[in-house]
């Protein structure tokens, strides 16, 4: 058994033919919440989606060690700023497809045709019930107020949705008053930054601290959860430029081998059935906007989203990381 | 002779090439400095670094000694309550992988965790408790996961030869006390150093505990040039840096260990175990205890609680990674211990070719991820040559050669873990006396029989150490298994890194629960093996 499964491997790995009706797909998502979707397709079109995943950084690398011989054809991955930089890298290839241009608004995808966003992700505000009133809440910024002292959790500024956070309040408000904001979160904080969302909300919830800023889905996985936590949630921003949004997207390989089979797949992904799946299995919002979210997250309430192009994400998203630096932001 | 000598000396620097070539790609891309980003490193995180590497290095450097010795000495060579239990169950945290552990403890003892719960229940507060999201609670914890690395190869010592020094010393005068650090302590040093040098490099090159800890060490900066600054070649540079520090460590510790050779203080009777008595012997067995109980029952425990919530929905996909973990496991098991073991004749017979060991030796402390690109680039680039040269004589439409084999990752596997089979088949080697060799080779037997008829027998247990050492170890790999791996080959470590991208830690729990209970017999063989139970 063990030698057949060897020869096996070894075998396909050698030959690495791609069979006609197969699409390669290079994922930074965590393989659970694209399963599903993988599934659906194959049922209804009878395609088979390969699915390599590995930390964004590694798979870039290794797309750019293949050259002409990857057999990448898509790559998908969450946050503006990974797309952003795989584009730089000269990773993908544009694509003109009227379906995924009137399926996708135009500040979630990428002015150049190269990557197109499948699904919204609000970073905003959290709060414990118990000791904060939503009044007191207002914006990113407010945060950096002192009545907030030793009250503020924060996740680490290693992960790229507080990086992008931060690009998107430089492209906003400009560097001075971003390091403003930034320096005040740092003397806020009433414990060491957090290497995850959902442990910073449950620590919310036990009293370490106040409020803190999270992406929605790890908030509504956690309720689901644990239901009586005394957590809430509140849109930031929104007498301001609005909710910062994120997205997790996909862009067709520069050196796909099955170009067509990959941009198919992509559309299939912004329709409207694969929308409600895409956004459902995480609890985020499509970006679809014939598409309405899950219950659970449309409970949560209307909010105004920050329209700026998500691409600021990306662009500037190494002066984020170095700003956050000198301010002391871990 | 000047050509075997050659020979050996050819066929260690074709075996460290497996590690020399990954580190080649990861200096060249040093060699073109991205002088923006190094800058603002260079202000902004290095002093901090080398700051927090020092701390990193000495304190688990400090933490293993003070563990792993004197459990390795209690248990050794002294009888008390529970000696027979402790002496192989002291070796389970190797099992665990140092981000599950890390996890684990943070689980246990943090703000939300049930200690500080139960107790701000208890009596309303709890923030008189040092929060282990520190510099000590990483130190502590990597202290405890890695501790067993001295613990197995000081005990090795001591059990062979521990009881003969303690009673050298005590014909001499000494107290017991003296005894050990007189003369047990100072003849089971390169042992000693051989645990503890292995505990230092897993310390440099892990990634996945300092990040659950927020704890900017080398890694955590390698990953923010790469990820978040877009910087390979500055990750590169950072990564160049941390091998040279190894470099210092290794010269270091064939500083320490000399030119001395050690050979066996004759093998006569075993003696009896000093008997410990009253407070003593409850003494030692408290802090075996309690030594167990936080490095493997608590966070286990824990890992299992989880794993069983999970267990219904999630057991039935465990059944193929667990399959590829341990094929994987076992072919790497066979692979790594042959190749340290040419390299550990290599030594013995040219120490000129001791040079190449060393370089051979240090992929056990790059982290895996820039390992695992070092190893990647140049199948790549062999297959886009084949690929293009070569075309004709593949299948039409290929798009990979090696690329992707299992051959490939295990190569990769190989100069990750040359360093943990060698170090275990050396120290079986050194004890090997030359008065052996030199008698065997008066009564004629020479060359190839001379090994096959006296160095193999004498190098078995450290040949079946190594084996068991690497298995446990490719079980937990993860960065080289993503990066290397044929399609759809998933590995337990592949599953956990599926579910804690997306912070599912309890999700992840089940697979890392497999992962421990999988490495539970090694780890059994190995104990039995050691103590002669």
């Amino acid at each position: 058994m063990k030698q057949q499964l060897m020869f096996a491997a070894a075998l396909s790995a050698l030959a690495g033919m791609a069979q006609a009706e197969e699409v390669v797909v290079y994922s930074a998502r965590a393989e659970q919440l694209v399963k599903p979707l993988i599934d659906t397709y194959k049922k209804e079109t009878g395609v088979t989606v390969k699915l390599v995943s590995d930390k964004e950084g590694p798979l870039m690398e290794r797309m750019r060690a293949e050259g002409a011989n990857s057999p990448a054809d898509l790559l998908l991955t969450v946050d503006a700023g990974n797309l952003w930089q795989a584009e730089k890298l000269g990773l993908l290839r544009a694509v003109k497809s009227p379906t995924l241009d009137a399926n996708i608004p135009a500040h979630l995808r990428d002015p150049n045709h190269q990557w197109y966003g499948l699904s919204i992700r609000a970073r905003t505000l959290f709060y414990n019930t118990q000791k904060v009133k939503p009044g007191q809440l207002s914006s990113y910024a407010d945060l950096a107020d002192p009545k907030w002292k030793g009250k503020l959790c924060l996740r680490t500024s290693k992960k790229v949705y507080n990086q992008s956070l931060v690009a998107m309040m430089l492209a906003d408000m400009g560097p001075a008053k971003t390091e403003q904001v930034v320096k005040g979160w740092v003397g806020n904080l009433a414990t060491a930054v957090f290497p995850d969302d959902t442990k910073m909300l449950e620590a919310i919830a036990a009293g370490q601290c106040e409020v803190g800023i999270a992406n929605t889905y790890y908030y509504g996985r956690l309720m689901e959860k644990s239901p009586k936590l005394p957590l809430g949630i509140f849109w930031a921003d929104q007498a301001g430029k609005g909710t910062h949004v994120n997205i997790s997207g996909a862009g067709v390989a520069r050196y796909a081998k099955n170009e067509k089979g990959a941009v198919k797949f992509l559309e299939w992904l912004s329709s409207e059935k694969a929308q409600n799946l895409f956004a459902d299995v995480n609890m985020e919002f499509p970006v679809n906007p014939k598409v309405k979210p899950d219950a659970k997250v449309a409970a949560w309430g209307d909010f105004k989203h920050n329209y700026i192009n998500v691409s600021n994400a990306g662009a500037r998203q190494a002066e984020a990381v170095k700003l956050m630096d000198r301010m002391g932001y871990k | 002779m000047f050509a075997s000598l050659f020979r050996w000396r050819a066929a260690a620097a074709l075996i460290s090439l497996l590690t020399l070539i990954p580190l080649a790609v990861i200096a060249q891309g040093a060699l073109q400095p991205d002088v923006d980003v190094w800058r603002h490193l260079a202000e902004h995180a290095l002093p901090e670094l080398w700051r927090n590497t020092a701390i990193l290095l000495l304190g688990v450097g400090g933490g293993v000694l003070l563990l792993g010795v004197p459990l390795a000495w209690l248990t050794a060579v002294h009888d008390f309550p529970g000696r027979r239990l402790f002496a192989w169950a002291l070796m389970l945290p190797l099992a665990m992988p140092a981000y599950v552990m890390a996890f684990a403890q943070l689980g246990l003892f943090e703000f939300t965790g049930p200690l500080q719960t139960a107790l701000r229940e208890a009596f309303g507060d709890s923030s008189w408790v040092p929060d282990i999201r520190s510099a000590a609670g990483v130190v502590t914890v990597l202290s405890l996961a890695f501790y067993p690395y001295v613990y197995l190869l000081a005990r090795d010592a001591f059990s062979s030869m521990g009881r003969r020094a303690l009673e050298v010393g005590q014909s001499l005068g000494l107290s017991p006390l003296a005894g050990f650090f007189r003369v047990a302590l100072p003849m089971a040093r390169p042992w000693i150093i051989a645990g503890l040098s292995l505990a230092l490099m897993e310390t440099l090159a892990d990634f996945g505990a300092v990040a659950i800890f927020n704890y900017d060490a080398f890694t955590s900066a390698i990953y923010k040039a790469w990820f978040s600054l877009f910087s390979l070649p500055a990750a590169k540079q950072l990564a160049s840096l941390l091998v040279l520090l190894v470099l210092a460590l290794l010269w270091l510790e064939q500083r320490a260990r000399g030119a001395r050779g050690y050979g066996e203080a004759g093998r006569a009777a075993p003696l009896p175990r000093v008997k410990l008595s009253g407070a003593g012997a409850w003494l030692a067995c408290a802090f075996c205890a309690l030594v167990l109980s936080l490095a493997f029952i608590l966070p286990f425990g824990l890992v299992l609680v989880w794993a069983a919530e999970q267990a219904a929905s999630d057991l039935a996909d465990l059944l193929e990674p667990l399959r590829s973990s341990l094929l994987l496991a076992a072919l790497a098991a066979a692979l790594v211990p042959s190749l340290a073991m040419a390299l550990a004749f290599a030594g013995r017979r040219d120490p000129g070719s001791r040079l190449w060991t060393r370089l051979a030796t240090l992929g056990y402390a790059v982290p895996g991820t820039v390992l695992a690109v070092g190893v990647f680039v140049p199948v790549a680039a062999l297959d886009n040559w084949l690929l293009a040269h070569a075309a004709g004589w593949l299948p039409a439409g290929a798009t990979a050669v090696f690329k992707g084999s299992l051959l490939v990752m295990l190569l990769a596997y190989c100069s990750r873990f040359l360093a943990v089979g060698h170090s275990a088949v050396d120290a079986a080697m050194q004890r090997i006396g030359r008065s052996q060799e030199e008698a065997a080779q008066s009564l004629g037997v020479s060359g190839w029989r001379l090994a096959w008829r006296l160095h193999l027998p004498l190098l078995r247990g450290g040949m079946a150490t190594a084996m068991l050492m690497v298995f446990i170890d490719v079980m937990k790999e993860m960065p080289i298994t993503l990066m290397t791996r044929p399609f759809g080959w998933d590995t337990l470590a592949v599953r956990i890194f599926n579910l804690t991208t997306e912070g599912e830690w309890q999700r992840a729990a089940l697979p890392s629960a497999a992962i421990v209970l999988a490495g539970l017999l090694p780890v059994l063989l190995l104990s039995r093996r050691k103590t002669g139970a």
